[in-house]
């Protein structure tokens, strides 16, 4: 029998300028959640309540990134996890909120705050606490490097189990034909 | 007399506290309190930091394409939106009444969502607090706290959610941002394999449901003071019902009821919504706040989801469920429930429902028909609502004669939730941190009432906007070197 390792994998995962569903998938796992846990413990994830990351084997990032905030926490993750993996579409290429990239941002700006039907009043929210804005929406590789991508929109269950298994045990993840899509 | 803690006098006085992010709910909130020199709370908001433009950058595109594009706003709830847009675009193509296969199979899918959804939020994300309590180990208040210590509880949440999810992709052809659902109907019904697989685990699936309902009773009466006051926020309420007033999460018309549970207005047809919903913008969030427009804002804010639908009709066309929903009504005596930890027993009557539904589903032969689409006269515009996980959500767009989305407007089921979660945290900071040492027990209070809505804060952040842009060079000391500010029209200026 193998020994046991000496120490679980630490993990941390985040979604910044995603819908979730790649951490949705990440639960597809379904029932083999309870044999990854015997094998790593998680770090900052929305999963715990754990609201920064710490030194971490692995760093899984859903979504691209659309405001400062996402490009503070994408470089603590690279800072702090030895390997980072973009997860999905948006972390990739920047994904569906990409699709703003072409329209100038005031026009979208002003349709949604000022001329959108319903309106009680029309502002642009512009308290402090929100922050700023990026005028694209960027994928994780143009600002830190990414050591794996895992492509779907957004990849199955089936494919992280694949993925985070193969770098548990020591391997270089490889995703077969079946695993690997684009949506 | 309560203050409203929206918004504090002098600010700048005040000590600022930070949950950044909120954690276990979907999506990116923070909430921030400020407090003065002796620990009282004088402002306490939740804040949507993140917004992303869904509802421009859908003009211009073809209207068969957004039922399967606008899903990408929400990874937990997918479906709802999916089945909101084609119920609009439904009326786009002139689908007055769909076929039998088509509508059963949309449901079928929705119940498969409400389903795993509702698993996902009560066994994932809240049942630590719940199980644990509010104040406990930090990091053991989590799902991996909850298989260590509640095992059998863990594994029937992971598979509740599983077989949701099961049903989703048999019904959508895929877990996550499925394509099932088109303008006019289906492109897939079930195959009898695809079926008896389901029917194989839909009993387990019951049970287990009403276990869940069990435990929310169980904890509700191991502490009736808690559950009967955390968070509490009175307002009217909203939802969908059924033709004849009973619970019916896929289609209907819009009832609202008062805080004291008098109907304020019932039958409406859901096209009409922008007669009765008005929303405000405030510079805080990059979430709306809607009222109904009849109250005005002060007034007319409202609650969405499973407890105000529980609570909306006045009945739940299954058995189990509708028992379930009578002992609640008993329990609450006459007068609405308003506490929001309700939502946890309104959610799992929900989840009970969608299984008992499923159920009935799968023993209907039309699941298994040919007939998937119907076609009709083409209209300009569509309007689709539905009771998504989260409550209400509403889909408008209008579409030009070369099928190109002109105009598109959503009212996400959180949004609707905006000013309820605000006053739950404002009652939470007043009940619990009055002058007190906040820790971060305390701080998790707040959560615990902002978890309850169950919000989707991915959701709600579907829009976006332009602002200037300052890069600031710092030396290891932290003190500013240098910066160049771009000026939202595009000037860039250098130096301070």
């Amino acid at each position: 029998m193998d020994a046991a390792p000496a120490r679980k994998l630490k993990v941390a995962t985040a979604s910044l300028a995603g819908c979730f569903g790649c951490h949705m998938s990440f639960l597809d796992i379904d029932e083999r959640l309870f044999e990854l846990i015997e094998l790593v413990e998680f770090d900052r994830s929305p999963l715990t309540d754990i609201k920064e990351v710490g030194d971490c084997d692995i760093g899984l990032i859903e979504g691209g990134l659309c405001n400062a905030e996402n490009v503070r926490v994408l470089r603590e993750f690279r800072q702090r996890c030895r390997t980072l993996i973009a997860v999905g579409a948006c972390a990739i290429n920047g994904g569906l909120p990409a699709q703003r990239n072409p329209i100038p941002l005031t026009m979208i700006l002003e349709e949604v705050y000022h001329t959108s039907p319903g309106l009680h009043n029309g502002l642009i929210p512009n308290d402090p606490e929100l922050p700023l804005p990026l005028n694209k929406v960027h994928p994780l590789h143009e600002v830190v490097k990414v050591d794996y991508f895992m492509p779907g929109c957004p990849p199955s269950g089936d494919t992280i189990w694949r993925v985070l298994t193969d770098l548990l045990a020591g391997r270089e993840p490889t995703l077969p034909h079946t695993l690997l899509h684009y949506d | 007399m309560s203050q409203n803690l929206e918004t504090a006098e002098h600010p700048e006085t005040l000590r600022r506290v930070a949950i950044d992010p909120v954690s276990r709910v979907e999506g990116h909130g923070k909430v921030t309190l400020l407090l003065d020199d002796n620990n009282v709370v004088r402002q306490a908001r939740l804040h949507i930091v993140e917004f992303r433009g869904f509802e421009r950058f859908i003009q211009g595109r073809p209207y068969w394409e957004v039922p399967v594009m606008v899903q990408r706003l929400c990874g937990i709830c997918p479906v709802s939106h999916h089945l909101a847009a084609s119920k609009a675009m439904d009326v786009i193509v002139g689908a007055r009444r769909l076929t039998p296969t088509a509508e059963k199979i949309r449901r079928l899918m929705h119940f498969g969502q409400i389903l795993q959804s509702h698993a996902l939020h009560f066994y994932h994300l809240c049942s630590p607090d719940l199980l644990f309590g509010f104040d406990s180990d930090a990091a053991r208040r989590n799902i991996v706290g909850v298989a260590a210590l509640h095992p059998e509880t863990a594994r029937q949440g992971v598979l509740l959610r599983k077989f949701g999810q099961e049903v989703i992709r048999h019904t959508a052809g895929k877990r996550i941002h499925g394509t099932g659902s088109i303008p006019g109907g289906v492109n897939k019904a079930l195959s009898a394999a695809e079926r008896d697989a389901l029917l194989g685990d839909v009993y387990t699936m019951i049970e287990w449901c009403r276990a869940a309902v069990a435990l929310v009773k169980r904890l509700h009466d191991a502490n009736p003071a808690l559950y009967s006051s955390f968070g509490m926020c009175r307002s009217n309420f909203l939802s969908l019902v059924g033709a004849d007033g009973g619970m019916d999460l896929y289609d209907g018309w819009l009832r609202a009821r008062d805080d004291r549970g008098h109907v304020i207005f019932d039958q409406v047809e859901y096209r009409q919504y922008a007669r009765h919903i008005e929303e405000e913008v405030r510079p805080w969030s990059y979430m709306k706040f809607p009222f109904l427009r009849q109250f005005g804002k002060e007034e007319g804010w409202y609650k969405v989801g499973p407890l105000a639908r529980v609570q909306n009709c006045d009945r739940i066309p299954t058995p189990f469920a509708e028992r379930e929903r009578r002992e609640l009504m008993d329990y609450a005596g006459g007068s609405p429930i308003h506490a929001v930890l309700g939502y946890h027993w309104a959610r799992m009557i929900e989840m009970l429902h969608a299984a008992e539904w499923i159920k009935d589903l799968l023993h209907d032969p039309d699941l298994l028909g040919t007939e998937l689409t119907v076609r009709g006269e083409r209209a300009h515009e569509g309007v689709g609502v539905i009771e998504a996980p989260r409550g209400t959500l509403i889909h408008h767009y209008t579409v030009d004669e070369n099928d190109i989305v002109t105009m598109c407007n959503l009212i996400v089921s959180t949004t609707n939730n905006n000013q309820a979660m605000n006053e739950s945290i404002r009652h939470v900071a007043r009940r619990y941190m009055h002058g007190r040492e906040i820790t971060e027990g305390l701080l998790n209070h707040i959560e615990v009432a902002i978890r309850a809505f169950d919000p989707c804060l991915s959701c709600a952040t579907h829009a976006l906007g332009r602002m200037p842009l300052r890069i600031e060079l710092r030396d290891a000391d932290g003190n500013l070197v240098d910066q160049l500010t771009k000026d939202v029209d595009g000037t860039v200026t250098a130096g301070s």
